[in-house]
């Protein structure tokens, strides 16, 4: 049975990679350390276990990136996918930090390699962790715990203690017993509640019963929730999460990366009522998956259809579970449990309106339909060669936006306007500050490095004071 | 049927991977992986031999158990590993061997020491097998010791050639080149070193998600332990017939010095992957293979650890019975060789040249039922 100590300097709620970096830090600095994971061992680390690389400035070409990716580059790319919102200040500032945070990480014992088969458009910007996410948790662990700071499992913290501007204690969950943990500072880096269904429907009403959440269940936002119920100022739209299409088919949680889908560019995507919704050729995939989630969160049931056939079954990364197949359009509605006729007569309206072209899926090719009241832009090929194939899809719940203020110290801001004394904030719980809306591949992992080394750091000084 | 199931699973597994690829830098497994949509048996066959089993992809992978994916990369590959050696072997009607590999390699290696021992005492006075006159060759002159070994040597060699022929056929080897000189280079290379028995560069992982393991030296200690001993054995013959010189040879002789450092390896080698083996984490092992795994480590160290032991009598009475127990030990080696783990060298070989060959050609072998 696992006993945790009753004081402590630093107190790290959470346990993926923000986590982590702000408990090495922290420890680096002579602070006594506890991490605290609201999950059991194996699902250690949020969404970081589904993660599989970092975006960092550099400047020059590595053994791993291709080529130089600057900060002034890098906030342009932030900047257009947040469509501004963002934190200036606070955004330059972590993308100038990001360029010591790779050599950093490394140091910690993680690893890279070069960008895996299938995603060379971020071999030039993008880190890749060996081995991934996990990989790079089980790293930092050992690394944490080879300094001497002490993880506890399996303890979701239940309540705070928390009176104006300073944080006194946490209670903490072992087994059934609450355990009363004092510490001199907090970092608070326990993620979004993508996770909590009841949370969720705050935003999106009962259709929220019909996502899948692509991480563990524990990522519940009870950290969140209670930091922000004791005066800390909040940040980003309590009402938004990160949604893309996934596998109908994938488990409620933990489904992960292997449930994704990229093929909607190569068919058409339907509704419960076998009809189109959106524009499928609008733009190339990696900059339109993103809305997806939030498309098939509108329509009935919450589920859609992408449907193909062989001409493209092999254009695409594979995925966990194999398409519906059927050998002919009657056959494949019947399998899918869709209408049969109004199917076959979207299939046919659409296959007539395609217009000749030469197909390129590289670029933004002249192959698009006309005449429809909903145009296919790219990439529209007539769907007339069997056999036919459907991936059923359903919302699937990447993170959630809203979170604590912090300022550059990753020192949270209180709702009345002053400083947090002892609270500091680190990855998801605070990715708002920069990230306010939509993602950029790998982000996520940046701002839990960056503000995560800068929060331990910070908390262990303010515990030596 | 068990063997049906291993399989199926193997590609299950390797659907999964194949939309994942976190690990397609830990080793040579996901990069062939990747070449292919399709796993036919062969396909499996040499994936399976191909792995090393170091358990990288088990402590990185965020499906692994308790995960309901249940994503066991090590396990099955290994199940299927063992299951190709049965499937390969020559002749068919000996493939039962691997059924119930530990009792049966145990029960030749008993039957050989005994039939040993008992052909000392019936062809002279069993005294011979008491005295201390240091001379092997009054036990078993020299040329029937050589004509017997021999033999088995030459079976075994003819089994090992036609079951590595039987899979390299199978796992399409051919259709890539895959006997090209510099592919053989490169897979020598790769075997010589142990290249991905290193968990991806920080060793292997067995225990735990820790990369404590050093799997790979006791390896290194194993199979150059066995390389040198082959070594001293065939200075001796050389010695014997072409420089008339025969044994016993001194400490500064070629036999001695291969012979010594070798079964020194052979002894700690293999008591080192035992010691991994019995701390391995359970949902790594294939608890139906432990004793092939085990039978064959035993022989390694028994093999080292008599030949050690019988420079040591060499001068006293126990001079013959360690002799029979240790030719006993060799002969059943030798005779077993085809038809249990040692048959894992042979096949990771060919599994590493067929790697260099696709990565040199960019694509993957064409096997039977594929096109």
């Amino acid at each position: 049975m696992q006993i945790p100590p009753k004081q402590v300097d630093v107190l790290v709620l959470g346990g993926g990679n923000a986590a982590l970096c702000a408990a090495i830090a922290a420890r680096r600095l002579g602070a006594s350390v506890l991490v605290v994971e609201a999950a059991p061992k194996f699902y250690r680390g949020g969404n970081t276990r589904h993660t599989r690389n970092m975006r960092c400035a550099h400047d020059a070409a590595t053994d791993h990136l291709t080529g130089p990716y600057g900060e002034d580059e890098f906030w342009e790319d932030l900047y257009r996918v947040t469509e501004g919102h963002t934190d200036e200040d606070l955004a330059r500032y972590m993308i100038a930090q990001s360029k010591d945070i790779l050599p950093w990480i490394a140091e910690q014992g993680v690893r890279f390699q070069p960008s895996l088969g299938g995603t060379l458009s971020l071999g030039r910007t993008n880190s890749f962790f060996l081995g991934g996410g996990r990989a790079m948790l089980n790293a930092l662990y050992l690394t944490a715990e080879k300094l001497g700071v002490q993880v506890i499992y399996d303890a979701p913290a239940v309540h705070l203690d928390i009176v104006k501007d300073a944080f006194r204690s946490a209670t903490v969950r072992i087994d059934g017993a609450d355990h009363v943990i004092r510490a001199k500072s907090l970092v608070a880096a326990a993620g979004g509640f993508e996770a909590n269904i009841e949370w969720l429907k705050q935003g999106w009403g009962e259709p929220a019963d019909n996502f899948l959440i692509r991480g563990t269940p524990y990522n519940r936002g009870d950290v969140l929730k209670m930091l922000l119920d004791n005066g800390v100022l909040p940040i980003g739209d309590p009402t938004q999460c990160h949604a893309v299409a996934i596998d109908a088919r994938a488990p409620k949680f933990d489904g992960g990366i292997i449930t994704r889908l990229d093929c909607v560019v190569f068919g058409i995507v339907v509704n419960r009522n076998a009809e189109r919704f959106y524009d499928e050729g609008e733009d190339f995939w990696p900059k339109r998956y993103a809305i997806w989630g939030r498309l098939v969160a509108a329509q009935p049931d919450q589920i859609a259809y992408i449907v193909f056939d062989a001409k493209s079954l092999r254009m695409f990364m594979p995925s966990l579970f194999p398409p519906v197949e059927a050998n002919s359009l009657e056959e494949l509605a019947a399998k899918l449990d869709l209408p049969v006729d109004p199917f076959v007569k979207t299939l046919t309206e659409f296959n007539d309106a395609v217009r000749p072209g030469t197909f390129d899926h590289t670029e933004l090719d002249d192959c698009r339909t006309e005449g429809l009241a909903l145009q296919k832009s790219h990439w529209a090929r007539r769907i007339d060669q069997a056999p036919f194939y459907a991936y059923p899809v359903r919302p699937g719940i990447t993170f959630t936006y809203l979170g604590t203020r912090v300022d550059r110290d990753a020192r949270m801001q209180m709702a009345d306007g002053g400083k947090a004394a002892n609270m500091f904030a680190a990855g998801e719980i605070m990715a708002g500050n920069v990230l306010g809306r939509g993602y950029a591949a790998g982000i996520g992992m940046t701002i839990g490095s960056v503000f995560g080394r800068i929060a331990g750091e910070r908390a262990a000084q303010n515990a030596h004071d | 049927m068990h063997m049906i199931d291993n399989l199926k699973e193997a590609e299950r597994l390797m659907t999964v991977c194949n939309s994942c690829r976190y690990c397609e830098g830990l080793c040579a497994v996901f990069p062939a992986m990747e070449l292919r949509r399709d796993f036919a048996d062969a396909d499996l066959n040499y994936l399976a031999n191909l792995c090393h089993g170091c358990g990288a992809c088990y402590a990185d992978c965020q499906f692994s158990p308790p995960h309901e994916f249940n994503v066991n990369v090590p396990q099955t590959l290994a199940k299927v590993r063992a299951d190709s050696y049965r499937t390969y072997a020559w002749p068919k009607a000996f493939q039962p061997m691997f059924d119930r590999n530990g009792t049966a390699i145990a029960v030749v290696t008993a039957v050989s020491v005994a039939a040993f021992i008992l052909g000392f005492a019936l062809w002279h006075d069993p005294a011979v097998l008491t005295s201390d006159s240091g001379q092997f060759y009054r036990l078993m002159p020299h040329n029937a010791m050589a004509g017997l070994f021999g033999a088995i040597s030459l079976y075994a060699l003819l089994a090992i050639v036609m079951g590595f022929r039987a899979f390299w056929k199978d796992i399409g080897a051919g259709s890539v080149s895959a006997g090209s000189g510099l592919t053989l280079w490169q897979a020598t290379k790769d075997a010589a070193g142990l290249r991905y028995l290193d968990g991806g560069g920080v060793g292997c992982y067995n225990e735990d998600e820790k990369p404590t393991d050093n799997r790979r030296l006791f390896h290194h200690l194993t199979f150059y332990g066995f390389m040198l001993c082959f070594a001293a054995t065939t200075t001796g013959t050389i010695y014997h017939y072409f420089l008339d010189w025969p044994a016993p040879y001194g400490w500064t002789e070629l036999p001695k010095l291969f012979g010594i450092p070798g079964g020194i390896g052979l002894v700690v080698g293999p008591a080192g992957l035992m010691h991994a083996k019995l701390k391995r984490h359970k949902d790594m092992l294939d608890p139906a293979r432990f004793g092939m795994d085990t039978a064959f480590l035993a022989m390694m160290f028994m093999t080292g650890l008599t030949g050690l032991a019988l420079m040591v009598v060499r001068e006293t009475p126990a001079m013959g019975v360690t002799l029979a127990i240790h030719l006993g030990v060799v002969f059943a080696l030798f005779a077993t060789m085809p038809y249990g783990k040692f048959m894992h060298g042979f096949y990771r070989f060919g599994a590493l040249a067929l790697y260099a060959a696709e990565r040199k050609a960019e694509r993957p072998a064409t096997t039977a039922g594929k096109s």
